[in-house]
């Protein structure tokens, strides 16, 4: 595998920042910074209510520490809460009255926030540190009735929406950052698809750190009514920077009866250089709920990028017949380290669950997966199957399987398996003596690894996610 | 409830000891004592807030007031009343404890050629720097909290050591019994098991009770093994319904040895099982199985762990359980393999069966590894009976309460077709198809097995 090396090592090419006069909040967090957060929002007394709620809860929690992963103390009074590009108007409007700069940005990221210049089919909301700048294709979607939106826009103009599903999956006490997230979240997309409508082009959010020392924390909240479909894509980048960011983002997902809700990340936060120096702290609570009888919720992710990952998108099998899936690559390559699974919570019958994870460690990487599949007493032919795998490069690395397995159903049908191992020689010599250089052999044993995660992701996010694999592996193989 | 209440009783009765039994202790053993019961005061009971104990709540325990036994058992056993507890086999060496006390009349013990079966009390008396090196070492300075009780109560236990090249053909079978005619004792039984270089034995734990009386055995194995040394070991818990059993076996192996375990919990309200195996030589192998097979309001909990430091260790673990009832099993199996460790192959698998509503598993395996150039694999399963398979025996006549026997029997049988000792084996066997019920073929069905065994011995 030596020859592997002399793969060619690519810079994180995301990593430049945008020079763009921001308006931020002072740095440290109090009441007074909610306050001001919500007053920048011009929020309905209700949500500073619950903010100041969430805040009030976090004071008396302690930050987790059973994670399988290290990091120094995060000093919470020494960040910026809330920043954002100044504006010649509150709100996006049209894409005219946004910064030339950030729709650069925007195209230098290869997301075109131009309608013209989009791939047909995918709509844009942009998230630049705190705000959203832009959300695209609005009004077509609205001829469906589905609502796209910033979700502070959503907070004025849906409030009632907003009101019956802000926390009803992820309760602001749920845990240390979700609390946090609950109190300070400053923007991210709010998506309603309305009842028997099949949402005509993927939904997506694009998330962009670009100011120093801020955290950023978006709330992401999909709704899917009775008998509806929604896909939705999420994907971020971050500048490069010696100090560690944290980003602590809420995803909360309701399927009602019949509804399906794909969710689909490729996480490419900036994920620190070879000495482990830098990066984003990626601390994000997923977690979606079938509400009702045959709902669907897909979560499907590939992990490359961030310092640290640390998040489990779960899934609540409420709904009788309700199906619950989860696939996931994680890659932790240089320092990184990855503490990521998925909890699948069954409360209602014949509920069916699917965990694919594959997890993939070279350099000094830390792979953890850590997952839950917890069968309730009510939970009649209940069905899990789960794969968790761990591919080894280099000898410096670690791969971690820490499933937890609690049936109170005897109907209950659950299986896991796990395996870890290295890129077997007797592969490798198969694919050279067909004449596959060492460098490809390996990209593609390991695109042959993730291909059942992959096949989960919409055509144009498999190309990039196989394409960030290689980029982030290159230098590792070896 | 403060939860340092509940040592109290413990750190008492731990005073009160220094005023009798391990007064003949030797001073190095008093010493370790002193310092386990400072453990334990450390640590005090565990709670399901910690991760090894997550499921499973020893409160019961801690909250239940038990005293030491008496040092001269007043209780007569007699050779017909430990019968039971032979699996038929009078020719099997055996050291048979009361209570936690020695009773030298209904045990035969090998001896010869260096061999040494005996009671930990002897070897205190008599060559007390033969054990120094691993009675206390081979569990370490951070047993658990159990462990160090254990420990701190320290008055006896069973020694087999084997020197160098021995071989004991007759299994050794270390037989606890907890008697329950006085009710509320805890013991707390100690093993030390020798195996030196290319040594080869059977030994047999079994942990058992006399009457319906509740109880509490607080036992601890250390295991050595040397280069090339064999060591199969049995474990079996059958204690009543109404008393709880801790146990830790703990197990060193060197280079190129071979252990080969069976944990076999089938008793006791509250059971859990510790099994560490440090492979800390290169070559080393062990095959950890298990069964548990839980009824009525049952909780067993085993937990495994083995550490893979060097190069070229392997490790097979296959555990199964049967639950009936509302009981409750747990099992948690770590696998740790170190950065040194390549050429590691590691396997593990958990299965459960389910044949109640309420019954409930917790099942947490877990993979560690470090070392790129290894061959790990775990999985675990839950589930009940196939319908498939239902029908297919209905459909040859055999009914399905019958088909439900047999089918579980079979998902057993797995792990108790791999126990090489015949008595042990049919004894399994026979235990199994009891709790699975009355059940008529059963007879048949073990003969069968017999004879088909027999049939083979016979080519032999």
């Amino acid at each position: 595998m030596d020859q592997a090396k002399a793969l060619v090592n690519r810079e994180y090419k995301w990593g430049f920042v945008t020079d763009v006069e921001a308006d931020s909040a002072p740095r440290g967090l109090n009441e007074e910074i909610i306050r001001f957060i919500s007053l920048k929002k011009k929020e309905p007394a209700f949500m500073l209510q619950w903010r100041l709620n969430a805040y009030r809860r976090w004071l008396q929690m302690t930050e987790p520490r059973w994670q399988h992963v290290h990091y120094p103390a995060i000093d919470y009074q020494d960040m910026i809460y809330y920043s954002a590009p100044k504006q010649k108007k509150d709100g996006p409007g049209s894409l005219d009255e946004i910064d030339k700069e950030i729709l650069e940005t925007y195209e230098k990221l290869g997301i075109p926030l131009d309608e013209q210049k989009r791939l047909a089919g995918v709509a844009v909301d942009a998230v630049f540190d705190s705000v959203s700048v832009a959300t695209t294709f609005k009004e077509k979607l609205a001829e469906k009735g589905v609502i796209f939106c910033s979700f502070s826009e959503a907070v004025q103009n849906h409030t009632e929406l907003v009101k019956k599903y802000l926390g009803s999956v992820v309760p602001y006490a749920d845990n240390f950052y979700a609390a946090l997230n609950s109190a300070v979240f400053s923007d991210g997309s709010f998506c309603y698809i309305p009842k028997g409508v099949r949402c005509p082009m993927e939904l997506s959010t694009y998330f962009r750190i670009n100011s120093a020392d801020t955290g950023q924390f978006e709330r992401t909240l999909i709704v899917a009514d009775e008998g509806s479909y929604v896909s939705y894509l999420e994907g971020c980048t971050a500048p490069i920077r010696d100090k560690n960011q944290l980003h602590a983002a809420v995803v909360e997902l309701v399927a009602l009866e019949g509804a399906q809700i794909k969710y689909s990340t490729v996480q490419n936060w900036y994920a620190g250089d070879k000495e482990g120096k830098g990066g984003i702290y990626n601390f994000v609570t997923k977690r979606g709920k079938c509400a009702g009888h045959r709902s669907k919720i897909s979560w499907t992710q590939v992990e490359t990028g961030s310092a640290i990952t640390w998040k489990y998108p779960s899934v609540i099998l409420q709904g009788d017949d309700s199906i619950g899936e989860f696939y996931s690559v994680a890659l932790t390559n240089n320092y990184q380290q990855a503490d990521t699974g998925t909890k699948m919570i069954h409360i209602g019958k014949n509920t069916k669950s699917t965990v694919i994870a594959k997890g993939i460690s070279a350099g000094h990487g830390d792979n953890t997966y850590r997952g839950l599949i917890k069968v309730m007493p009510a939970a009649m032919n209940a069905r899990n199957y789960t794969q968790c795998d761990s591919l080894l490069l280099g000898s410096r690395c670690a791969a971690n399987t820490l499933p937890y397995i609690e049936v109170k159903n005897r109907t209950a049908k659950v299986e896991h398996e796990a395996s870890t191992s290295k890129i077997s020689e007797d592969q490798l010599f198969y694919c050279k003596q067909r004449g596959i250089s060492p460098e490809n052999a390996v990209s593609m044993i390991i695109n042959g690894f993730c291909k059942e995660v992959f096949k989960n992701l919409p055509m144009e996010f498999a190309v990039e996610a196989s394409k960030l694999l290689s980029v982030s592996l290159e230098g590792a193989v070896g | 409830m403060n939860r340092d209440v509940l040592k109290t009783p413990y750190l008492n009765a731990f005073e009160s000891l220094q005023g009798r039994g391990n007064g003949g202790n030797p001073s190095w053993v008093r010493e370790a004592q002193r310092e386990a019961i400072g453990r334990f005061a450390k640590l005090g009971f565990p709670t399901t807030r910690e991760e090894a104990w997550k499921y499973t709540n020893v409160t019961p325990i801690a909250e239940t007031s038990f005293r030491l036994p008496s040092l001269q058992p007043q209780i007569e056993l007699s050779n017909d009343q430990i019968s039971p507890f032979l699996f038929g086999q009078q020719n099997w060496h055996r050291l048979v404890f009361l209570n936690g006390s020695f009773v030298p009349r209904l045990s035969r013990a090998p001896s010869g050629n260096g061999v040494k079966v005996c009671s930990l009390k002897a070897v205190f008396r008599s060559e007390s720097r033969l054990i120094e090196p691993y009675l206390g070492q081979l569990i370490g300075r951070d047993a658990d909290a159990f462990a160090a009780l254990n420990t701190a109560f320290l008055e006896d236990g069973a020694l087999v050591y084997l020197p160098e090249g021995a071989m004991i053909e007759n299994p050794i079978h270390l037989i606890f019994i907890s008697h329950a005619e006085a009710a509320g004792i805890v013991s707390h039984p100690r093993v030390l098991i020798v195996g030196a270089g290319n040594s080869k034995a059977t030994v047999v734990e079994s942990y058992v009770s006399r009457g319906g009386g509740h109880s509490f055995t607080n036992a601890v194995t250390e295991i050595a093994l040397g280069e090339d040394a064999a060591l199969h070991y049995y474990r079996l818990q059958q204690k009543n319904g109404n008393s709880f059993h801790i146990g830790t076996t703990q197990v060193e192996q060197n280079k190129g040895s071979h252990f080969l375990s069976f944990s076999i919990s089938f008793g006791a309200k509250i059971s859990r099982h510790n099994l560490n195996v440090n492979l800390a030589a290169e070559g080393s192998e062990c095959t950890l199985n298990g069964l548990y097979l839980t009824s009525g309001d049952q909780h067993i909990d085993n937990a495994t762990f083995v550490h893979h430091p060097k190069p070229h260790g392997t490790s097979h673990q296959l555990y199964k359980g049967i639950l009936t009832g509302q009981s409750t099993a747990v099992f948690s199996g770590r696998v740790l393999v170190r950065q040194d460790a390549q050429k590691t192959d590691a396997h593990q698998v958990n299965k459960n069966l389910l044949l109640s509503e309420q019954a409930t598993v917790d099942t947490k395996p877990q993979l560690e590894i470090l070392a790129d150039d290894v061959k790990c694999t775990h999985g675990a399963a839950v589930g009940q009976l196939e319908e498939e398979a239902l029908f297919y025996f209905e459909t040859r006549g055999i009914s399905r309460e019958k088909a439900r026997k047999l089918l579980a029997y079979g998902f057993a049988n797995e792990v108790i077709g791999t126990v090489q000792l015949d008595p042990i084996r049919s004894a399994l066997g026979r235990l199994v198809f009891e709790r699975l019920g009355d059940f008529s073929c059963l007879p048949e069905a073990l003969k069968h097995r017999d004879q088909e065994k027999d049939l083979s011995d016979g080519g032999l």
